[in-house]
């Protein structure tokens, strides 16, 4: 008797067991399922983008593109040569300006301010102003520079992306010093060698791979950054290299010939698109290399 | 006798080396510090000009800036609320889609995908974050608002538009363009972001703990759910607050797809303004006075607000390595 009352009790908890086993299982498959799905869409966005800025970028390049200046607006022809040299010269000297200023910057960090207040608030701040709102820097350098000397430059647009380059080379130039073992210092000091030959000779020497990574991060992102440039080094529609004028450069060029009416500047708009996306991601991939050579090291 | 006259030479010379040698390393320092200091200076620097910028129109129009609708050029009128409602509802917008969507990126990167296949895609979703901002701009007003006309704002308008009260948010012409075409562009455009922080979180779970709860016979769900999630909870509210912080700030690709419209309208159809946009479209043309001044307040605003939002989402990604110190 009792033993029959166990035998229906356990069938009883065995059908239940089951249900809430079959339960889980389907739980686990639609979450996981549903994850998938998000995957797949990321994957189909990466994929839609990149295929319609082929498609429309390839249309629009030709010679001309990098050989005559950029036509005026409702004329056929042109190219896009003054925005290119511009975007070249002023991300060229902000690399200038933005790698000795984040590399000290970043040293002081990892090899003088470790547990100091100042260094705390510094890294705080940094890392705040690597997401920072980038049009509010043009505003910044609009107030300081633009406005003071009354004309838009191409300095004033290397100023504004310089600002936002130069916590990108701090932070990874402290991050890559924090990875060079101690002991690689202890022995150069036992050498007497004297701290500022430690910091440049050896721990910057060793981490010197994950450092140039740092800067050609903050080349990529830089290349791309339109907002700063717009109230700063601003347009010109002629070809020039003078900085101490307003410059071409490819962001701003792109924004205005697409939001214009003409079908050429939509079309030039396409093919400076497909450049600045290879830079930039050509600029990604180079650093992604440069730092796993180092890595195999 | 010879040898100690030498030695008395060498350490002479030793002791000439080592004194320069400290007046190099103070050198050293100071510039070093000096550098770092410009990075705080260029902040406080940010901060006093749109302050001193802004305070001609703090002066004339007070709190109420913030508050009041009308932005007339020609009259010198001028209220932020407009703007400061487009920046802040594409914004939560961009995060109810963004947030799930990465999630379920992070889980798939982290627990279901191939060991052999990680990397790759891993690669892909960070390629994905640096496409430039204006070329998703480009994208979204050429290829997307056109489609988006076309066939997802008459689905929605024929499914969700029909609830009473909340079917007003789907009303309206089918332009492509307008705050909803911004806020999912934003998505796109924060979706990365989001999920990088998030898988990389995942990945400091210590696998003991994965692994014990799969041995008392968890499913992969459940331990993602019951595990994973709670272990990196503030690692990953604090991603979420960093894409907030991206997409609040975020010029170009909402410009493209905004609609630039100084209205105030109930339809997330209708097109409108975000701070940023705003900025992009009028601070070039704006005349020193009340136009140029009420452009740096809603600049401060928006600086303010991202800073605000940034820091939290520092502090959370902070304690979240100090737990992980201190757990291992």
């Amino acid at each position: 008797m009792s033993n029959a009352q166990f035998k229906t009790g356990s069938a009883i908890t065995k059908g239940m067991d089951q249900a809430l086993f079959n339960k889980r299982k389907r739980v686990n498959a639609i979450g996981l399922t549903l994850s998938l799905i998000a995957m797949s869409i990321g994957m189909i966005f990466l994929f839609w983008i990149l295929s319609v800025l082929l498609y429309k970028g390839f249309a629009a390049i030709s010679p001309s593109l990098f050989l005559q200046s950029t036509p005026a607006p409702g004329t056929e022809g042109g190219g896009l040569a003054n925005p290119i040299v511009g975007s070249l010269m002023i991300v060229g000297a902000c690399t200038f300006i933005s790698t000795p200023i984040g590399i000290l910057a970043g040293i002081y960090l990892s090899e003088y301010g470790n547990k100091s207040r100042f260094a705390e608030v510094t890294r705080f701040v940094t890392d705040i102003m690597l997401s920072a709102p980038s049009i509010v820097v043009g505003l910044f350098v609009y107030a300081i520079v633009v406005y003071q000397v009354k004309h838009f430059s191409g300095w004033a647009g290397t100023i504004a992306l310089s600002l936002i380059a130069i916590p990108v080379v701090v932070r990874t130039t402290e991050n890559m010093l924090r990875l060079v073992p101690l002991t690689l210092r202890e022995a150069a000091y036992a050498l007497g060698a004297p701290k500022w030959k430690v910091a440049v000779s050896i721990t910057l020497t060793a981490a010197k791979s994950g450092v140039i990574t740092g800067i050609l991060l903050a080349l990529a992102r830089v290349s791309g950054e339109t907002a700063p440039l717009l109230f700063t080094a601003l347009n010109n529609q002629f070809f020039s290299t003078n900085m101490n004028a307003p410059m071409a450069n490819l962001p701003v060029v792109i924004f205005q010939f697409a939001m214009s009416p003409y079908d050429n500047w939509i079309n030039l708009a396409w093919g400076g698109a497909l450049l600045i996306t290879f830079a930039v991601l050509g600029l990604n991939i180079l650093a992604r290399v440069v730092f796993r050579e180092k890595v195999k090291v | 006798m010879k040898n100690s006259v030498s030695a008395g030479l060498v350490s002479a010379q030793a002791i000439g080396i080592a004194k320069r040698q400290r007046v190099f390393d103070k050198l050293f320092y100071l510039v070093t510090q000096f550098f770092a200091l410009s990075v705080l200076l260029a902040l406080l620097g940010i901060i006093a000009s749109l302050v001193v910028n802004a305070y001609p129109a703090f002066q004339q129009f007070g709190f109420g800036f913030f508050t009041t609708v009308e932005w007339d050029i020609i009259n010198g009128e001028f209220g932020g609320a407009i703007a400061i409602y487009g920046t802040v509802i594409t914004s939560v917008i961009a995060l109810l889609i963004a947030v799930p969507l990465s999630f379920g990126i992070a889980v798939f990167l982290t627990e279901i995908c191939p060991k052999s296949l990680r990397r790759a895609l891993g690669t892909a979703i960070e390629i994905l974050a640096a496409v430039p901002s204006i070329i998703y701009g480009m994208f979204g007003l050429f290829i997307f608002a056109p489609l988006f006309a076309d066939y997802i704002q008459p689905a929605l308008a024929a499914t969700l538009g029909q609830i009473p009260g909340f079917g007003i948010l789907f009303s309206g012409a089918f332009n492509g363009i307008g705050i909803l075409c911004a806020g999912l562009i934003l998505a796109m455009m924060i979706l990365p972001f989001i999920a990088s922080v998030m898988r990389d979180v995942f990945e400091i779970v210590p696998p003991v703990l994965k692994e014990s709860a799969y041995g008392i016979g968890c499913t992969t769900w459940e331990v993602v759910r019951n595990v994973v999630l709670p272990y990196t909870k503030t690692g990953v509210i604090g991603g979420i607050m960093l894409g907030l912080g991206r997409a609040l700030g975020e010029t170009m690709a909402v410009t493209f797809v905004i609609g630039n419209a100084h209205k105030l309208k109930a339809s997330l159809f209708a097109p409108g303004n975000s701070i940023a946009s705003t900025l992009a479209n009028e601070f070039g043309e704006a005349e020193i006075g009340a136009h140029y001044s009420s452009l740096f307040l809603l600049g401060l605003a928006l600086f303010a607000i991202t800073f605000i939002v940034l820091s939290l989402a520092k502090i959370m990604l902070m304690r979240m390595e100090a737990n992980q110190g201190a757990k291992t």
